[in-house]
């Protein structure tokens, strides 16, 4: 039996980058870009992703470990302002659970040598927390593996 | 991590209540004794009192009778286990983002910019 919870949570998290606000934007805003930094396990098939990058446009994504627990990220683009801000809406699902609900702010601040980006999370977070070390378990190595793909890349 | 979810939910129930987060507050500042952790809240003792059961029953709160006055202090390993699970979604987007940070100078158009002087 499930045990019903929920769970409110906000974060801020803020990052200063040598590149310009079009720039960072762009890693946002384009969907080859995105994908290079943003998703983990590059080793897990992706079987489903859309990406509407407009307001009212929304971004599917359904990974896993083969014949494993799906991953399901939907989000839906409710604001844009060219080089200044996102915002979208997001759940999570494993499998045909949902785990989380989330409102997430990106704001981008030209400042001298770069980019100011302002990353805040709102989020209810539903039902099971068991799951989630190994998810981000999950996530880090495939960001080291993303890493290691950018290298050999600019290497070539 | 069975063995892990029930005194997680407990905890996330008595956190739920915005009186109980007060009083967790307060006590995360140093123990604390009833009528001092009732002082700022709006109730009756008992109503307090009833509040405080539910914290120790989350196994966050231990109290301890000495005399007259019962002693309530908070108990940080429950409390430590509700907050892991927003620290590590956090983590995983401050990651990402640190990754959005190297993505950005491994695409730099400018790669390798003179150093100038000013």
């Amino acid at each position: 039996m499930t045990v019903r919870n929920t769970r409110h949570a906000t974060f801020t998290i803020e990052r200063v980058y040598p590149a310009t606000p079009a720039r960072v934007f762009a890693a946002w805003s384009n969907k080859e870009a995105k994908t290079a930094w943003a998703y983990c396990h590059p080793e897990w098939p992706v079987s489903e992703h859309v990406f509407e990058f407009r307001e009212g446009g929304r971004e599917h994504l359904v990974t896993g470990p083969a014949g494993g627990t799906r991953h399901v990220f939907d989000a839906v683009f409710h604001d844009i302002v060219a080089d200044q801000r996102i915002v979208f809406a997001y759940d999570m699902h494993l499998d045909e659970r949902r785990i989380s609900v989330s409102l997430t702010t990106i704001e981008f601040f030209a400042v001298a040598g770069g980019t100011r980006l302002v990353f805040t999370e709102q989020g209810v977070f539903l039902d099971g927390y068991d799951d989630i070390a190994g998810r981000e378990e999950g996530t880090r190595i495939g960001l080291d593996n993303l890493d290691r793909q950018l290298r050999q890349q600019r290497a070539a | 991590m069975l063995n892990y979810q029930a005194p997680l939910d407990l905890a996330f129930q008595a956190l739920a209540d915005p009186t109980r987060r007060i009083m967790v507050e307060r006590l995360s500042r140093g123990p604390a004794s009833v009528s001092e952790l009732a002082r700022p809240l709006d109730m009756t003792l008992s109503a307090v009192v009833q509040h405080l059961a539910v914290l120790e029953a989350s196994g966050l709160v231990r109290s301890q009778k000495v005399g007259r006055v019962r002693t309530c202090r908070i108990e940080p390993t429950a409390l430590h286990s509700a907050e892991r699970w927003i620290s590590e979604r956090r983590a995983s987007w401050e990651r990402r983002l640190d990754r959005l940070g190297a993505f950005l100078v491994e695409t730099d158009p400018t790669a390798k910019p003179p150093r100038r002087k000013k």
